[in-house]
C-alpha cells in the first residue's frame, strides 16, 4: 500500500539555523499519526513543509505518492514542479492552524463556502448546501451566519475544521488546534477530531495534548532538535522505560492524559 | 465697499463649467491614482526586490518635494524629455502621479494589517495569488485603510486648486480671474471656498457610510 504520506530526508534551513535535520517518516492511509516534542523542535515547520507553507530545503515529500512541490531528477536534483501540478497535489491536504485564521469579514457559513465557489466554481446554492452539510458535522449548523468575532474560540476552531473538511481532502493537518482555547473548550474540537479518525480519516496532528495522542493516535512521532528522536505506536514509544529525552519532555507535560501514562 | 454676490451671476455658465473641470480633473487623478497606488503597493510588497526599490525611491520623491514643482516640471520640463502635455492632461497626470504616491502607502500599510496566517489559509484552500487578493486581502484591509484613503481624497480635492498655475481652467482659476474682473476678488474666494467645502463634506459623508457599511460586516467587532 501507498503511504498517504511519505517524508524523506527532510531537511530545512532559516538561513543559518537548521530546524529539520533529515527527517523520515510514513504516514499510513486512514491512521492518526501524533507529531510530539519540545517547543522549537521543529513540529510546526514539519507540518507547514507537508501543506507547503514552507518550501523544504532538501529532501522529498510524496502525497498519495505523487511528488509536492519538486520532483527529484534521476542525478538527484530538484526541480519545482509547475503551479498547476503543486494545485492539484495540494488540494488534497486541508490545514487547521492553532489560531483559526477564520476570515473575519464572511460568516461561517462564508468561510466554509467561500473555496467551493471561488475554487470550486460551484454555484451559490450547491456551496452552501454542502458548506452546511459540514457545519452539522461539527455541529454548527445553527451558528452559519455568525461571524467569527461572534462565536466562542471552540466554535471558531470546528468552522474552521469544516472550511478545511468543505474541500474533501485525503489528509488532515492539524497544528496544536487547541492550544489556544480556554481548558473547557478544548473537549468540542477534540470530539470533532476523535469522530473524523472514526471515519478513517488520514490525520497528522501536533498537540501538546498528550492524553490526545496516547489515545487516538494509531502512530507517535517524538521530534527533538529537528530530528524524530522516536517513532511507534503509543505502545511502544510510551512503554517504560522510555527514551531518556521523552521521559524529561513528559515530565514537563503532567496533564490529565499524560499523569495516566507515568 | 459692500459684499456683494450678485455679479456671479452673470458668469454662471463659466462658473459651471470651470467647476466641471475640477470635479472631473479630481475624480480622474483619485480613480488613475488609486488603481495605480494599487499597482506600485503590490510591486513593493509581492514584487520582485530590484522593483519594489526602484518603486519606493519614486514615492518618496514624489512625496518629499511640493506637488507645485512636481507640476512646473511634467508641464514646462515635460517638452525636454518629448513630453509635450497640454494643461488638463498634464494636471491629471500629475496630480495622478501625487495620488498615487500617497495612496500606495496607505494601502502597503493596509496589506501589512491583514494577518499571514489568513492568506495561508487562503493558500490551503487552493486560492490563486489573485483570488486571495480579492477576496481576502482587499476586504480584509478595506476597514483599515477607509479613512485614511478618504482624507487623501478630500486632500485631493484641494490640490487640484494648484493646477491653475498651469493654466488649467479650472474653479480656482476662473473663479479669481471673475472675482478682479469685476472687482469682488473677496467675493469670488469667499464662494470658491464655500464650494470646495461642501465637496469635502459630501466626500467625508459619503467615505463615513462606506466605513459604517464595512463595519457592519463584523469586522470591525474584532
Ligand atoms: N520563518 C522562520 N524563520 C526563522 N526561524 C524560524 C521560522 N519558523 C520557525 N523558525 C525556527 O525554527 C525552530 C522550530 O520552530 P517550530 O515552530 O517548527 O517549532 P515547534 O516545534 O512547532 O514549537 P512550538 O511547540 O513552540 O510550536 C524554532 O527555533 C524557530 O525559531
Ligand atoms: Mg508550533
Amino acid at each position: 500500500m501507498i503511504a498517504a504520506v511519505s517524508v524523506t530526508g527532510l531537511v530545512k534551513r532559516f538561513g543559518q539555523a537548521e530546524v529539520l535535520r533529515g527527517i523520515d517518516l510514513e504516514v499510513p492511509a486512514g491512521r492518526v499519526t501524533c507529531l510530539i516534542g519540545p517547543s522549537g523542535s521543529g513540529k510546526s515547520t514539519l507540518l507547514r513543509c507537508l501543506a507547503f507553507l514552507e518550501e523544504a530545503t532538501e529532501g522529498a515529500i510524496l502525497i498519495g505518492g505523487e511528488p509536492l512541490g519538486f520532483a527529484v531528477t534521476p542525478d538527484g536534483r530538484r526541480t519545482r514542479l509547475p503551479s498547476g501540478r503543486i494545485r492539484a497535489v495540494r488540494s488534497q491536504i486541508g490545514m487547521v492552524f492553532q489560531h483559526f485564521n477564520l476570515w473575519p469579514h464572511m460568516t461561517a457559513l462564508g468561510n466554509v463556502s467561500e473555496a467551493l465557489k471561488t475554487v470550486r466554481r460551484l454555484g451559490r446554492s450547491e456551496a452552501d448546501d454542502r458548506a452546511m452539510a459540514q457545519l452539522r458535522k461539527v455541529g454548527l449548523q445553527n451558528r452559519a451566519n455568525l461571524y467569527p468575532s461572534q462565536l466562542s474560540g471552540g466554535q471558531q476552531q470546528r468552522v474552521a475544521i469544516a472550511r478545511a473538511l468543505a474541500l474533501e481532502p485525503k489528509i488532515m493537518l492539524f497544528d496544536e488546534p487547541t492550544s489556544s482555547l480556554d481548558p473547557e473548550l478544548t473537549g468540542e474540537v477534540l470530539n470533532v477530531m476523535r469522530a473524523l479518525a472514526a471515519d478513517g480519516m488520514t490525520m497528522v496532528v501536533v498537540s501538546h495534548e498528550i492524553g490526545f495522542a496516547a489515545s487516538v493516535g494509531h502512530q507517535i512521532a517524538f521530534l527533538d532538535h529537528g530530528q524524530l528522536l522516536l517513532r511507534g505506536t503509543p505502545q511502544e514509544v510510551f512503554r517504560k522505560p522510555r527514551h531518556a529525552r521523552l521521559d524529561q519532555f513528559l515530565d514537563t507535560y503532567l496533564d490529565r492524559g499524560a499523569a495516566m501514562l507515568l | 465697499m459692500t459684499f456683494d454676490l450678485g455679479f456671479i451671476a452673470q458668469h454662471l455658465p463659466e462658473v459651471i463649467e470651470a467647476a466641471g473641470t475640477t470635479l472631473m480633473i479630481w475624480a480622474a487623478g483619485a480613480f488613475c491614482g488609486l488603481a495605480l497606488g494599487f499597482l506600485v503597493a503590490l510591486g513593493r510588497r509581492y514584487g520582485p526586490a530590484p522593483l519594489a526599490v526602484l518603486l519606493g525611491v519614486i514615492v518618496e520623491l514624489l512625496r518629499g518635494t511640493p506637488f507645485l514643482v512636481q507640476l512646473f516640471l511634467l508641464y514646462f520640463g515635460g517638452p525636454f524629455i518629448g513630453l509635450s502635455l497640454d494643461p488638463i492632461p498634464a494636471g491629471v497626470l500629475g496630480l495622478t502621479c501625487y495620488a498615487a504616491a500617497y495612496y500606495s502607502e496607505i494601502l502597503r500599510a493596509g496589506f501589512d494589517g491583514v494577518p499571514a496566517g489568513h492568506v495561508e489559509a487562503a493558500a490551503c484552500v487552493g486560492f490563486s495569488g489573485w483570488q486571495t487578493i480579492r477576496r481576502i486581502i482587499l476586504p480584509e484591509m478595506a476597514v483599515l485603510v477607509m479613512p485614511a484613503l478618504v482624507n487623501m481624497t478630500i486632500l485631493l480635492l484641494k490640490e487640484t486648486a494648484v493646477l491653475s498655475i498651469i493654466t488649467v481652467p479650472e474653479l480656482t482659476m476662473v473663479t479669481s480671474a471673475i472675482g478682479s474682473e469685476s472687482y469682488a476678488f473677496v467675493e469670488a474666494l469667499f464662494l470658491l471656498a464655500l464650494f470646495y467645502w461642501v465637496m469635502v463634506e459630501i466626500c467625508g459623508h459619503l467615505g463615513r457610510f462606506a466605513e459604517l457599511r464595512l463595519a457592519r460586516t463584523g469586522l470591525v467587532a474584532r
